[in-house]
């Protein structure tokens, strides 16, 4: 379930139940900032104004849930006046629900967003700047992986402060290896000892690295693809897509080329390529790292993890962020806003707790300590954590790489060359890149 | 007979008008005025923008045009295929549903069940049913030596697929409407046609359809709207693919709305389906009258 919920956000599918009159949806003011920026200590310093109620809210319908759950009771637990009500809804039910709770000043207090999202959303009024959170809480550059941190930002101010990375990683059924001969110790990590691997595969009719049109999974292995053969995904000022160059082409190619090779079966439907893993049919899997405690349940699987091999010839690998993030407040609450802050600094030290639910704790501290290393699958995908790379912080940016998914479903379903595939989708995103330019006014 | 006073019918209709006014009325103009603009409610500036977002629908390098035609030519598709089988197939069950026969009610039950699920349930249900190399649908073909099927990632058969599952899903709607209008086909024009010697056939050609007229024009129409505003079976089974082939106009203009926040550029491009389909369910009555006439 937790892939599903992530796949609709990121897929730009929009919200289910938004079906509705378009032209209902457009009252309520434009959602000019109610509260300043929370003066004070930004929360280091605890609350002990009157009792206050926080909603909180997230998408974390998966197994992630409990885990988040347990945290917010332990808060509560500990703080007599603050009680924080967590309110969970599907990714892509949430992101059309925020803007209009916040307009409307129905708005959460607290909430999770991913980080490709921020800067949207920053954009649009909906959430503050926390700039305040990040020097209470002593945050800083050197605590986090470089690219997580930076990417909490956008025009100059702090919008996120990262919970956690969930990047792409190697997920392999160890039986199926055994039965072509291979080692299950030591998963290939070249683009030369990958293909050995899938012909050998091949060799015993198993079909290696089932490859899906989808953007879960399809479309997050071409990007990650993509850096690896030294690409990037929009020009340094993001007013072009830059999918269609040689790098992208390699990389839509390369993964192409397993269904044209037989590595991978045609027409492979939604979620086919994880539930052929679990099934022993598919042996390779480049998924989320949330997909960790979905192989965990299933008994008798007998499956690894790793970073994703390196095929292109530079370590990289698709990474999404949970950031926590403080929505606009319509009426300035002085006392929310700083019961706010002390949730978010106390769910921010305890991300150990976090990344049990299947997560890579995003401080660095947290991430080297003993305790987390003993959580040894998380523990291998962390160490990719300098190869990350996340969609750059401009507003919209979603919307310009659904074309990429267009292109990509084309191109796996072979319904069209790589190239072209790339070049049209690229084409059509400078459009839609444009008219966000122009709309967000950058 | 008492008199009534001149506002009596007006006050009788009130409730119902100030829905009407408030839900229906009231957004529309709304919306109107929204699609001059370019608008995001979330935003400060909602610059005038005359008819530019009009404009945009029809110049082949917006933004906005692709994706709409596409979603046009794929609800366009949607409704020709279907709304064929989503007439003539309910017509065949009420006509079986209307015999007498043992078990009949549970029967009518049965084909109308589907129609009580919701369509996450009947889309999640179909991807698993659907799946090429997992669902249960390519390994009964494949009993039979047929090789697998790309049911949500192949063209024709996602469209295939999708009328497929509609029909199955909304069918029991129609039969119902159908029956009720069955059921008020007098019996003595059946008896009269059966004493002029009339066959089953006959009987069936000239006295049930005639009876159904009034009743089929109201299930074509709502039928052929229903299906052009098809949006949650492609959006869960098939997810607008392969390609944007079965993204239909409201998944279109849903994404450009709610996921993109062009709240003006969506509103041009639902006032311009909606155009459409007033043409096309115009067309429609004019035609059913003259062969009424």
């Amino acid at each position: 379930m937790n892939t599903i919920n992530r796949r609709l956000m990121l897929g730009g599918l929009g919200a289910l139940g938004a079906a509705g009159v378009l032209a209902g949806c457009g009252s309520g003011s434009a959602g000019k900032p109610g509260a300043g920026p929370a003066a004070g200590d930004g929360g280091a310093k605890g609350y002990d104004g009157p009792a206050v109620e926080l909603d909180f809210w997230n998408g974390f319908t998966g197994g992630d849930g409990p885990f988040m759950r347990r945290l917010v009771d332990q808060f509560n637990a500990e703080n007599q006046n603050i009680k924080v009500k967590m309110t969970v809804m599907q990714w892509a039910d949430y992101y059309t629900k925020l803007p209009t709770a916040v307009s409307s000043g129905r708005g959460p207090a607290v909430a999770i967003m991913h980080v490709d999202s921020l800067a949207t959303n920053a954009a649009r009024n909906v959430i503050e700047p926390l700039d305040d959170v990040a020097k209470a809480l002593e945050l800083k550059q050197e605590d986090f992986a470089e690219v997580v941190w930076k990417a909490g930002e956008y025009n100059g101010k702090r919008y996120g402060i990262p919970l956690d990375v969930h990047p792409l990683g190697f997920f392999y059924n160890k039986t199926l290896m055994s039965q072509a001969g291979l080692d299950p110790a030591k998963p290939p990590a070249t683009a030369d000892e990958y293909l050995a691997a899938l012909e050998a595969l091949k060799g015993k009719g198993i079909q290696g690295h089932w490859a899906t049109p989808f953007p879960f999974t399809g479309v997050l292995t071409v990007q990650a693809l993509l850096w690896q053969f030294g690409g990037e995904l929009f020009n340094t000022e993001s007013s072009k897509a830059t999918w269609g160059e040689e790098p992208g082409v390699k990389a839509l190619t390369w993964f192409t080329e397993l269904v044209k090779k037989g590595y991978s079966p045609k027409n492979v439907a939604q979620d086919a390529d994880a539930i052929a893993l679990q099934n022993g049919k598919n042996a390779f899997n480049w998924n989320g790292i949330w997909n960790i405690n979905t192989l965990k349940e299933k008994k008798g699987l007998e499956w690894g993890v790793a970073p994703l091999p390196n095929i292109g010839g530079t370590k990289a690998a698709w990474a999404g962020s949970h950031q926590f993030c403080l929505p606009k407040l319509k009426t300035p609450d002085q006392n929310k806003s700083t019961a706010a802050r002390v949730f978010v600094n106390y769910v921010s030290q305890k991300s150990l707790e976090w990344a049990k639910g299947g997560q890579v704790p995003a401080r660095k501290q947290v991430r080297e300590s003993a305790d987390f290393k003993a959580l040894t699958d998380q523990a291998a995908l962390a160490t990719q954590i300098d190869d990350l790379h996340f969609p750059p912080p401009v507003p919209g940016i979603g919307d310009a790489l659904g074309e990429l998914n267009k292109a990509v479903n084309e191109a796996v379903l072979l319904k069209a060359e790589p190239a072209k595939a790339l070049a049209d989708a690229a084409a059509r995103a400078d459009k839609i890149l444009e008219a966000n330019r122009k709309k967000y006014g950058a | 007979m008492r008199r009534h006073g001149r506002a009596t019918p007006y006050l009788f209709l009130a409730p119902y008008l100030l829905l009407f006014l408030l839900f229906v009325v009231g957004p529309a103009i709304f919306g109107l005025w929204m699609s001059l603009h370019d608008w995001d409610f979330q935003l400060p500036g909602k610059p005038f923008v005359g008819l530019q977002n009009y404009q945009d629908l029809f110049d082949p390098l917006s933004a906005t045009a692709e994706p709409f035609w596409h979603g046009m030519r794929a609800t366009g598709i949607f409704t020709v295929a279907s709304v064929p089988f989503l007439v003539a197939v309910p017509l065949g069950l009420a006509v079986l549903l209307n015999r007498k026969f043992p078990g009949r009610t549970f029967f009518r039950a049965v084909y109308f069940a589907p129609y009580v699920l919701g369509v996450a349930v009947i889309g999640l249900m179909f991807r698993y049913i659907l799946d090429t190399t997992f669902g249960i649908l390519n390994a009964f073909l494949g009993v039979f030596g047929i090789p697998q099927i790309g049911w949500t990632t192949e063209q024709p058969w996602a469209f295939v697929a999708l009328v497929a599952v509609t029909v199955w899903w909304t069918a029991g709607f129609n039969a119902i409407i159908y029956l009720a209008g069955l059921q008020d086909i007098p019996a003595e024009q059946y008896e009269a046609a059966e004493l002029d010697g009339a066959s089953t056939w006959q009987q069936f050609r000239h006295v049930t359809l005639p009876g159904l007229r009034p009743v089929s024009v109201f299930i074509v129409v709502i039928t052929l709207l229903a299906s052009a505003n098809m949006f949650g079976q492609a959006l869960l089974i098939t997810q607008g693919g392969p390609g944007d082939t079965t993204k239909t106009a409201l998944m279109v203009i849903t994404e450009t709305g709610f996921s993109q926040f062009r709240m003006g550029q969506a509103a041009a491009m639902s006032y311009l389906l909606a155009l459409c389909l007033a043409i096309v369910a115009l067309v429609c009555f004019r035609l059913m009258k003259e062969r009424e006439s």
